[in-house]
């Protein structure tokens, strides 16, 4: 399968008033093409800050990638330019974000904010790109698109702005979509619009798509496989049958405990991971959820563990997957 | 069971408010009752009045219409003060952990309001209390002197529910108290909400977006849509046989963390966005949207009734 | 390094240890301060600020001449060893009526500004917690007043009474406090919707309390913020209204009033304008980029 993308030890620190907070602390994962990937966490385990780096839209300073390598179709784009990464933002790579009223610009219509990116990426005359923007409008499920698309944001309902969020993501038919919590800010009946949308045209334009979300229902509706991510690292990464039916790491383990499903009866009691995750302005030693841990043991607390096979699809850095704490727990 | 009168009955409640020359209907003629000890949950998309009821029913907003009765008082009647004496009964938790501890004051000033406005302990007493309440949520008593920045989320979300604690209350209302969380903090505080509920005798009224978890902690369920109750019934009892399309509708957009189950789910995707409030659709707000809308939908609002034993519902499908 | 068995014991973990905090406490009047430590250049003028204060108060107590005996034989002096900024027309000495007028300056800056504060409080904080009709009939109002031409007031007002330091800060706080009323209403307004006020009123708090122990502790920041620069506007206004002769009136002497008198000599004594000129616009400049600093250390949006 071709990677369309490819991320080694990425280091993404932020420099704040308190010092030097480590937001991300040695990432690797990669994206095959067609495929759609979760990035999973709690908030502040770095998956959104992951995303960001992807497409270079860190604020530097307070932000700085302090190492590591991000190839997007086997280019590093880590060191390109501001210049070098317009023409791959918008065209190559498409984003989502999370309130689509903050990111969609207020002052010009929906229609304009895709003709824009259509005319720079594409250099399709003004009047194509206008009814190319109505189709786009209309393939993402807005109705009367040719009046819509002379509307400004103000004028969409919160389900609408995330469609022609979608809509101008999509505008240069992008290899790699990334969306941000893009269903967080909206009901559960908009949320089930959007996502069908979304898998729709994931089909149809072969778009690969690293999806950000907490929502583990999102993740297993959506996406092939699955990266958890934990104080800034990756903790396991598998498929979502890996990873829901098979998890190794005791923080995966106690995230899929943590909640309730619609499905089944109330009997089952939820079981909270316990504490807070770790300050990043002192990361810990050792393995980031050792104080959290059930499992801890000494080593968790001395050695952070590396990413190690579980099976041909699934890893997980955990000192459980150890052969002397395997033989521990067997005897 | 010593008292079978509910704890907290509400009937035809009404809240409007004015915007401009409109006039906005976030809780239009509601009726149920929470039984002693139970927990209520309340569900709806955004817009759709569960908070404006929750306020409505504590009396943060003046109701517009209807009653609220209390252990047998009606509370839109009291003056200030016994309204002053009857907070003292019912609390609230609110959504944003953030919004909802002022900045400025220390967490044992937080808790300690409570006890100042009520003049329930000072000095010494007032100390131990705070700790007391502290220890009870599972926060570190040492941490009274900090400030809320400090905590993380679900720690504060825990600090708010000590406060409420303060005042030794019956009732709370619970205003989304963990959407703003995450996952792993969410049960944290969810069971914590039962454990308290179990030691102290609690009632509930949790108001929530998402389903699966006001399910896991409700007795009973009620679903609201654009001011209006549209169905209410024992929780498990609404998750496998929901009577009004909303209700079918909302539980099919639920995604389960499951993927066997998710490949083989046949969602009800509902078409359009949720009307404007201001302005909602004649007959059943709910018409625009159903997929087994009738003309008389358009015409007739439909009453809100009793269909099966404890399962109200208001829909034409069933009249 | 050589894992052994004993590194693959289990530890038990205290509950407790993982909800510890371990960053230092600090209240955010404690971490404002810290932040404002760290910006050198609002410290500077700052301290300048402090100095310029101390040097008003001891200056013309501690030195051997003062700001009304004129000495003609010594008119129009250069600076020199005995009158360090020279002397003026009459041959005083410039030295102690710069510090006499820095007095007259932050009196009238100090005290417009804590009239306006007073005032701007208790206006916007009336209009901004109770709303609806009360709000729009104050803010109205504030805003006629807000429309009359200013120097129409002053002139006007130095008619009716005595010229001197209470007419200018009677003149500059007539229409000074709005700006402070704006500001405190606009926070009053957003800030008691915010959830931890409905969190007061349902434990049943009063009007009172939610106004002094939630509303203005928490809009303190934008308030000092305001003050910070309702300060210098103060003392600069002063001395622009003494400069054009609606001020404080002689012997007294006023940056503004020296400045005034410095220009008509300026070709042939050009100190008697440069030491007035300069401690004004080293003033204002320093409450500046002090009221910058204060800003930067109370804005919660740069808050990590």
């Amino acid at each position: 399968m071709e990677r369309i993308l490819e991320v080694n030890d990425l280091h993404v620190s932020f420099h704040t008033y308190a010092g030097e907070v480590k937001a991300v602390r040695g990432v690797n994962f990669y994206v095959n093409k067609g495929e759609a990937v979760a990035i999973v966490g709690e908030s502040g385990c770095g998956k959104s800050v992951t995303a960001q780096s992807l497409m270079k839209l860190i604020p530097m300073p307070p932000g700085e990638i302090k190492q590591g390598e991000i190839l997007f179709q086997g280019e590093n784009i880590v060191n390109k330019t501001n210049k070098e990464m317009e023409a791959i933002r918008g065209k190559d790579i498409g984003m989502i974000f999370q309130d689509p009223m903050t990111s969609l610009n207020p002052t010009m219509t929906v229609g304009n904010q895709i003709v824009e990116g259509l005319v720079k990426h594409q250099k399709m005359s003004r009047s194509a790109a206008h009814s190319r923007a109505i189709e786009l409008l209309e393939m993402v499920g807005i109705p009367q698109p040719d009046k819509r698309v002379d509307q400004y944001p103000h004028q969409f309902s919160g389900g609408m702005r995330q469609r022609a969020m979608i809509a101008i993501a999509l505008a240069c038919s992008p290899k790699l979509l990334i969306a941000d919590e893009p269903t967080t800010a909206l009901d559960v009946t908009i949320q089930a619009q959007i996502l069908e949308l979304m898998k729709e045209l994931q089909k149809k334009m072969d778009t690969s798509i690293i999806l950000i979300t907490h929502d583990l229902g999102v993740v297993a509706e959506v996406c092939d496989r699955v990266i958890v991510m934990y104080a800034g690292k990756v903790i396991e990464t598998g498929t979502v049958d890996d990873i829901f039916y098979n998890p190794q790491h005791p923080y995966t383990k106690g995230l899929l405990r943590s909640v309730p499903r619609l499905d089944l009866n109330k009997d089952e009691p939820l079981t909270p991971i316990f504490g807070t995750p770790p300050d990043l302005l002192r990361p810990p030693v050792g393995c980031g959820f050792t104080a959290r841990c059930e499992s801890a043991m000494r080593v968790c607390q001395e050695i952070d563990p590396e990413l190690t096979e579980v099976s041909k699809t699934q890893q997980t850095a955990c000192w459980l997957q150890h052969p002397l704490a395997k033989s521990r727990i067997g005897s | 069971m010593a008292n079978q009168e509910p704890l907290l009955q509400v009937r035809n409640l009404k809240k409007f408010f004015k915007v401009g020359d409109n006039t906005l209907k976030a809780v239009n003629d509601i009726t149920f009752d929470i039984k002693r000890g139970e927990t209520l949950g309340i569900v709806g998309e955004s817009g759709c009045g569960k908070s404006t009821a929750g306020r409505t029913i504590l009396r943060l907003y003046e109701p517009t219409g209807g009653e609220v009765i209390f252990d047998g008082q009606n509370i839109t009647k009291l003056n200030p003060q016994e309204m002053k004496a009857m907070r003292r009964n019912m609390q609230m938790i609110f959504q944003d952990p953030y919004a909802s501890l002022n900045p400025r004051m220390t967490v044992g000033d937080i808790i300690g309001e409570a006890l100042d406005i009520h003049g329930l302990a000072t000095g010494k007493k007032r100390k131990e209390r705070i700790q007391e309440l502290l220890s009870l949520v599972s926060l570190n008593p040492e941490h009274m002197n900090r400030f809320p920045h400090e905590f993380s989320g679900g720690q504060r979300q825990r600090i708010g529910i000590a406060r409420a604690l303060a005042v030794e209350p019956k009732f709370i209302v619970c205003d989304e108290p963990i959407s703003a969380l995450d996952v792993s903090v969410q049960a944290q505080v969810v069971n914590l909400l039962e454990q308290l509920q179990e030691k102290m005798g609690l009632t509930y009224m949790f108001i929530a977006h998402d389903l699966s978890m006001v399910k896991y902690i409700s007795d009973r369920v009620g679903v609201m849509y654009l001011g209006k109750m549209v169905e209410l019934a024992e929780s498990n009892k609404l998750y496998e046989k929901p009577l009004h399309p909303y209700t079918q509708a909302l539980l099919s957009a639920i995604p389960i963390p499951d993927p066997e189950v998710e490949r083989k789910r046949e969602r009800i995707v509902l078409e359009g966005d949720v009307p404007s409030p201001m302005n909602p659709p004649s007959g059943c707000h709910f018409r625009t949207r159903c997929p087994k809308a009738m003309p008389e939908c358009a015409e007739r609002e439909p009453v809100w009734k009793e269909v099966e034993p404890g399962h109200f519902t208001a829909c034409h499908l069933y009249s | 390094m050589q894992l052994t068995k004993e590194h693959f014991e289990p530890i038990s973990m205290d509950l407790r240890e993982a909800e510890d905090i371990k960053r230092p406490s600090l209240s955010f009047w404690a971490d404002a301060w810290r932040r404002l430590k760290m910006n050198k250049v609002a410290m500077a003028s700052l301290v300048f600020l402090i100095l310029l204060g101390l040097c008003a108060i001891f200056v013309p107590l501690i030195s051997s001449h003062d700001y009304y005996t004129t000495e003609l034989t010594n008119k129009n002096k250069p600076p020199s060893a005995e009158h360090w900024f020279g002397t003026d027309d009459l041959g005083r000495d410039m030295f102690v009526r710069i510090w006499h007028g820095a007095r007259i300056s932050l009196e009238v800056g100090f005290a417009a500004g804590l009239i306006d504060l007073i005032i701007g409080v208790i206006w916007g904080g009336i209009a901004g917690f109770f709303g609806g009709r009360i709000d729009e009939y104050m803010m109205r109002f504030a805003d006629i007043l807000y429309a009359v031409p200013y120097l129409l007031v002053v002139i006007l007002l130095l008619v009716v009474l005595q010229p001197g330091v209470g007419t200018i800060i009677i003149a500059l706080t007539i229409t000074g406090w709005i700006g402070m009323a704006r500001i405190v209403r606009g926070q009053v307004l957003q800030l008691k919707a915010q959830e931890f006020v409905l969190a007061a009123r349902s434990l049943g708090a009063d009007n009172g309390r939610i106004i002094f122990k939630h509303l203005i502790p928490n809009a303190l920041g934008p308030i000092l913020v305001t003050l910070s620069l309702t300060v210098p506007q103060a003392i600069f206004t002063e001395s622009f209204l003494s400069f054009l002769g609606l001020g404080v009136s002689a012997p007294v002497a006023s940056w503004g009033t020296m400045a005034s008198e410095g220009l008509s000599a300026l070709r042939y004594y050009p100190w008697r304008l440069m030491f007035p000129a300069i401690f004004i616009s080293v003033t204002m400049l320093a409450f500046n980029l002090l009221g910058d600093g204060i800003r930067d250390a109370v804005d919660p949006r740069l808050r990590k």
